[in-house]
């Protein structure tokens, strides 16, 4: 498998999809000049009337996309920050989300909405935020955030191909991590969560961009209390694996969920619900949710960075489910 | 109107006291350049260093208590405003020191006191803002003016229409100042942005300027007219002053981008109009000053900025509370 750079696994699954389907077409803000560098040489590769650099015209640009989408385009738009989803939100939340159903299924609406999230670069509260919540709690849209470049890769090509609007979240800050990406059609199937590590005694439940930093938590675990973590990868949100969550749970009675949004209504607090709704004979100890504090990013980084789920955040937790003497 | 009616010109004191702060302006931002390089600033910086002449002719027109919005390039708008320079590097160097305690940063910084209502990194929020402080002012009653300033780039945010409309129909006194720079990030304004700008101003029936935004004098004099106008009752203006940003968009874009997206040959060519060049060369012409004391005038910039740093890295870090703590009033 050769190995590549998280941002050149979304450009290739971009371009292999882009080539694989002609009506597929990419829209954003500097698209061409590509900040991120995923979609970077497409406009080459693929001419400009398929790859547009728009003006900055977030409106625009989702309602665009919902109009192109419904009359046979496959559209991708690329909000650039997560943040301007909010600038753009009238035709995500009350058009993409909502015109099949009130079409009575007449029609698809096959958008990947593209946008990389997340703090702890300074970057302040307009370019920071993590929108899992507010995307999730739509309904009408699927919402796949990837942690390494195979499923970076993986997931985007599924996104791409499912006929419903689907929110790619790029870890922000991630895109020159390195990993092994299988070459070819790799798809990831939307709504299947990964064991990234096995365990016995304790199920930490992440995502994106937490998995590595959840990972050496892990490996904390282990040789400082003698707990063995299983990691697993959401990798979808919507479509949720509530089956791998249940199942993980069934095999080690405990959970932290580890995600980068606000408490208030995060993925973690769903995750615990389902557990304390589904999962409740699995459970020895109440669920932990390790998220950010109901706050806004700051841009000092003595103040964000102690917003931010932390392994060390993760091993006090932990402690706290296995006193005294873990095991 | 192409440019101001009038030939009017500032006096001499006028004029060094907008050189001084372009000055102020300029060495700041070259600083904070060299202090990105550094490592000393947590993020990125936008800077407008070429632009200066648009905050200050705009600015020097305005009141103490007059509001304006700023951007993400917004470090010329503060100064030209008025505020404290220390507090501006302490801001951006993430200190508690800072103007907004180390909790917004460069893109973010704003004297609410000085009537600063917020420098934003949503490229357009301005508009909304700057419509929302000019209803307050028509409320008020005393003749308050805000002034907004944008991009060419956020020119295209669908709400300007909305605001140019609401602020005309309902006479506010707000004056749209769109700094247009020529790029909206990498994008040349000609592949983005269609027709004239400010003749988006003109159904509306919105007094409209077009000037150029690198001579001090002639956004001064443009100032003159269209902040009475404002101020007068008499409903919205809106100045498009044409510019360039020497340094590009953001500090990190070297590290970022592939190829080049804009030529030497079109930065030097700018760099021939630099206003803060023009401003001096105009002051001794014109023997307001002589050489000898435009040196000094830069020493005592110099020194400022010196004196800035000094502040800042003072400073210290913000505790981890502290976001907490000013979430929510009451708190
Ligand atoms: C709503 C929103 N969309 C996109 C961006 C990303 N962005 C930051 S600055 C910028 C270009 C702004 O161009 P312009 O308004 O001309 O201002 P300039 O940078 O030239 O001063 C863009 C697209 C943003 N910050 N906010
Ligand atoms: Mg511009």
């Amino acid at each position: 498998m050769p190995r590549m750079r998280f941002i050149q696994a979304i450009n290739q699954a971009l371009a292999e999809e882009m080539e694989r389907d002609p009506r597929t077409i990419l829209i954003g803000e500097d698209v061409e000049a590509s900040i991120f560098g995923d979609t970077r040489g497409l406009l080459d590769r693929f001419g400009a009337d398929r790859v547009r650099n728009t003006p900055i015209s977030e409106q625009a640009l989702t309602g665009i996309s919902a109009g192109a989408a419904a009359c046979g385009c496959r559209v991708i738009p690329h909000m650039m920050f997560s943040n301007f989803i909010y600038t753009g939100f009238d035709a995500i939340a009350n058009q993409m989300a909502k015109l099949r159903l009130m079409s009575g299924g007449q029609i698809t609406l096959p958008i990947t909405v593209i946008a990389n999230y997340g703090g702890g670069r300074s970057t302040a509260a307009q370019h920071s935020d993590t929108p899992f919540s507010l995307l999730t709690n739509l309904a009408g849209v699927e919402v796949v955030v990837p942690s390494t470049p195979d499923n970076a890769k993986g997931l985007m090509k599924a996104a791409i191909r499912s006929d419903n609007p689907t929110f790619f979240l790029e870890p922000g800050g991630r895109g020159g991590d390195a990993g092994d990406v299988p070459i070819g059609d790799c798809v990831t199937p939307l709504g299947e969560a990964r064991v990234m590590r096995e365990g016995s005694d304790l199920s930490l439940i992440t995502m994106g961009s937490m998995t590595r930093m959840t990972l050496l938590a892990a490996k904390r675990l282990e040789t400082e209390l003698g707990v063995s973590a299983e990691v697993l990868d959401l990798q979808s949100l919507v479509p949720l694996d509530t089956t791998a969550i249940l199942a993980s749970v069934g095999r080690t009675g405990r959970a932290i969920v580890v995600d980068e949004s606000r408490d208030a209504c995060s993925v973690a607090s769903h995750v615990a619900a389902i557990l304390a709704d589904k999962g409740f004979d699995h459970l020895k100890a109440p669920v932990q949710r390790i998220t950010v504090p109901d706050t806004a990013m700051p841009y000092a980084p003595s103040a964000e960075l102690p917003l931010l789920p932390s392994a060390e955040r993760i091993v006090s937790a932990a402690k706290a489910l296995f006193p005294v003497t873990a095991k | 109107m192409a440019a101001s009616a009038s030939n009017i010109q500032p006096d001499d004191g006028v004029l060094i006291e907008m050189y001084r702060r372009m000055l102020l302006i300029r060495k700041s931002e070259e600083q904070l350049f060299r202090d990105v390089k550094l490592g000393r600033t947590p993020g990125q910086v936008h800077l407008s260093d070429g632009q200066e002449a648009v905050a200050i002719g705009i600015c020097s027109l305005l009141e103490d208590r007059d509001q304006i919005t700023s951007t993400h390039r917004g470090h010329g708008h503060y100064l030209a405003k008025g505020c404290d320079v220390n507090a501006m590097f302490a801001e951006i160097y993430g200190k508690a020191e800072g103007i907004c305690r180390g909790m917004g940063g460069s893109m973010h910084v704003a004297d609410y006191s000085k009537g600063i209502v917020g420098a934003n990194g949503i490229v357009g929020a301005g508009l909304g803002i700057a419509t929302g402080a000019g209803l307050a002012n028509q409320l008020e009653g005393e003749g308050r003016v805000a002034a907004c300033f944008f991009g060419d780039g956020a020119a295209n945010q669908g709400s300007l229409m909305e605001c140019l409309n609401i602020s005309s129909l309902w006479r506010l006194p707000v004056l749209f100042v769109c700094e247009n720079n020529g790029y909206s990030e990498f994008s040349p304004s000609g592949t983005v942005t269609s027709g004239v700008i400010s003749d988006r101003a003109k159904p509306f029936g919105i007094p409209v300027w077009n000037i150029d935004g690198n001579d001090v004098v002639d956004v001064w004099r443009t100032a003159l007219e269209a902040v009475d106008h404002c101020r007068s009752g008499a409903g919205p203006a809106f100045v498009e002053a044409r510019t360039y940003r020497y340094s590009g968009h953001f500090s990190a874009e070297a590290m970022v981008l592939s190829t080049p997206y804009r030529s030497d040959e079109e930065i030097e060519a700018w760099r021939a109009r630099d206003p803060v060049a023009r401003t001096r060369a105009l002051i001794i012409g014109r023997e307001a000053a002589n050489d000898a004391e435009c040196e000094r005038m830069e020493l005592e910039a110099d020194a400022h900025v010196e004196g800035a740093v000094a502040f800042g890295e003072a400073g210290t870090a913000p505790c981890p509370g502290t976001a907490n703590r000013l979430m929510r009033a009451g708190s």
